[in-house]
């Protein structure tokens, strides 16, 4: 199994980001996800300096991919999403229909995102037969969606493309229009002063009685509980994911990464750091169910 | 060309109420998973789905079926079944987000009208090319999420009509991609058809007649005595990112775009639709009538201008008897 690491979802200086992604070339990863999938007006990192880090990442023999907007609202966003599908180097993550439709219309392979909605095995078909190479799992799947897609495309005599599915990290859990870090400043989005740079993990709120719940990141809503699958490797594996990604938090990824490829490498789960894995077992998002994989943990490790 | 007014039923009654306040078009569920209201005692079995077409029919009025929730792998044969449920039942246009049972339609039932559910979360033009070339689909409900200049600059540029939302509960996560609700839950709108499910909220009486609302673990909100409380989905929350406790995604309102009724009309929209087929019959039958006269208003040419008592009848029946223009004002954003 590969590990990816997922596109960065925070707003973070140029420089910040430069520097992010230095490190992250030590890292055992194997396949980087670059670009900006929140939030157009998030312009610290332009195309072509993705582009650049792409191709820097690229000649050290990683994979690139780079990633399209999750949400796409104005003519502007749908021209720079033409650039990106056009660049005619890397693949691109297809995070809605739009970018779906510019590859089908340049004839240009793609993996389908994570917010694309792909539920049963016969959407996958049609969208691979649109270019669809690589499938990553939308954040509300698990394994009892994933076992019956696998079982329905091979009773079906379909290929299966590439699985990836999100193991480590805040969960995605919505969309807007509304930017909601603007909202808590009381700011118009219009008018929002980059305000999200000042929360590099997001801006996490809390329950009246103090539980922490969600993480605001502009115009997307986050878990703030991280999710977790690390002791669930050996299932993700029977379960035929190719890829495992992390995604990246201003502080520690590294670390998640080598505990990754340290348990990938010895054929082992990776002991739990995180805190929720519900949505993998077919549950709540939220919940943290002990899963039977728990007993193949080395302690310590 | 005129707007047409597609309204909500979950029940026989609200469907009558609707056709004598002068709906264009009603849509329905059928009482099983395959639609986004999903809840208990509400939609029509398959009997009941043909008497509402008849009903309908009878005054030369449309039905149309949702069937706009996404089915995994093992789960498709009940979602087929319901679309040739309603081919059988002779309902007008089918409307629908998940792309294998587009598929499914338009190779069994050609001739029932596909309509893109707002489900199926196409905002640009890009993507409504995706479903008018793969599935010929002939009009799309657009996600509550564009400015309305927005909304003008796709209609303009769409390969099909558009539709949008016009009244009712607001939805501020684009839809289709929302997993707020099954985040607490375990069950969304996409794949359960519902969202944060009565059977997961509990309210606790505290002293001085303050109450708390939770949605299964996790408190939603608290309410001094006196304070209306609103149904407990995570979206209209108050939470806390310092000390204070705001609605940190938005307010307990409705949507209400009567005063851009014009402006719509000049984009070119298609159809308006109101939202609520988990109301009842009162709800339709006083949102609808006012949305008849309005558009029969509009009709005439003779300038257009929202009567207060309009807006007073639409504001009792809100969602925290509040309205707001939502996204289609940039200042919502």
């Amino acid at each position: 199994m590969k590990i990816s690491l997922g596109p960065l979802q925070y707003f973070w200086r140029k420089s910040e980001v430069m520097d992010f992604y230095r490190e992250a070339a030590n890292w055992p990863v194997d396949v980087f996800y670059l670009g900006e999938t929140v939030c157009s007006k998030r312009r610290e990192m332009r195309l072509k300096d993705w582009l650049e880090l792409g191709a820097i990442l690229a000649d050290q023999g990683r994979e690139v991919v780079l990633s399209t907007l999750a949400l796409v609202e104005a003519e502007s966003e749908l021209a720079a999403l033409q650039r990106l599908v056009d660049n005619q180097r890397f693949a691109v993550e297809a995070n809605d229909l739009s970018s779906v439709q510019l590859c089908r219309e340049r004839g240009v392979p793609f993996v389908g995102g994570p917010t694309l909605n792909i539920y049963n095995h016969e959407t996958l078909a049609l969208l691979q037969r649109s270019g669809l190479t690589r499938l990553v799992l939308g954040v509300d799947q698990g394994a009892p969606q994933l076992e019956a897609l696998q079982r329905q495309a091979q009773l079906a005599g379909h290929d299966f493309p590439e699985l990836e599915i999100q193991g480590w990290g805040r969960l995605p859990l919505a969309y807007s229009a509304r930017c909601f870090t603007a909202r808590a400043h009381d700011v118009p989005k219009d008018d929002c002063g980059f305000c999200c740079l000042e929360y590099p993990d997001g801006l996490p709120v809390s329950t009246r009685e103090g539980q922490p719940f969600l993480t605001l990141n502009g115009i997307q809503v986050q878990s703030t509980a991280c999710g977790d699958l690390g002791p669930e490797l050996n299932e993700l594996a029977v379960l035929g994911v190719d890829i495992v990604r992390v995604a990246p938090q201003r502080e520690g990824t590294g670390a998640v990464v080598q505990r990754f490829a340290e348990a990938l490498s010895q054929g082992r789960t990776a002991p739990r750091h995180g805190d929720c894995n519900g949505y993998w077992h077919g549950g709540a998002g939220m919940a943290q169910i002990s899963p039977t994989a728990i007993s193949m943990q080395v302690p310590g490790a | 060309m005129t707007m047409e007014l597609v309204c909500p039923a979950g029940s026989p009654a609200a469907l009558t109420a609707a056709l004598e306040q002068g709906a264009d078009a009603i849509y329905l569920g059928l009482r099983n998973p395959t639609n986004a209201r999903a809840f208990p005692g509400l939609n029509f079995a398959p009997e009941n789905l043909r008497l509402a077409v008849d009903a309908a029919h009878a005054r030369g009025k449309k039905i149309y079926l949702a069937l706009n929730t996404y089915p995994t792998s093992d789960q498709m044969a009940l979602w087929k079944s319901s679309i040739d449920i309603a081919a059988e039942a002779g309902v007008d246009a089918l409307i629908m987000a998940e792309m294998s049972l587009l598929d499914y339609a338009i190779r069994h039932h050609p001739g029932i009208p596909r309509h893109l559910s707002v489900q199926g979360s196409a905002t640009s033009p890009a993507a409504l090319r995706f479903f008018h070339e793969q599935f010929g689909i002939s009009r799309a409900v657009l996600p509550r999420v564009l400015s309305l200049s927005q909304v003008e600059r796709v209609c303009e540029k769409s390969p099909v009509g558009i539709e949008v939302f016009a009244f009712g509960s607001l939805c501020i996560m684009v839809e289709g991609r929302c997993q707020l609700s099954s985040f607490v839950t375990g069950r969304s709108p996409n794949c359960h058809g519902v969202c944060s499910p009565a059977e997961y909220v509990h309210w606790e009486e505290l002293p001085g007649g303050r109450r708390r609302v939770r949605l299964g673990e996790v408190l939603i909100d608290e309410f001094d005595a006196g304070e209306s409380a609103s149904y407990p989905t995570v979206c209209k929350g108050r939470y806390r990112a310092g000390d204070t406790p705001f609605y940190a995604l938005e307010e307990p309102t409705s949507l209400n775009t009567l005063e851009l009724l014009p402006r719509l009309a000049q984009a070119g929209v298609v159809a308006l639709k109101i939202e609520g087929r988990q109301r009842g019959p009162a709800y339709v039958g006083s949102v609808t009538r006012v949305w008849r006269e309005a558009l029969d208003t509009l009709e005439r040419k003779e300038g257009f201008v929202v009567r207060p008592q309009w807006q007073e009848a639409l504001a009792h029946v809100a969602e925290g008897h509040q309205t707001t223009l939502g996204p289609y004002h940039r200042s919502w954003h």
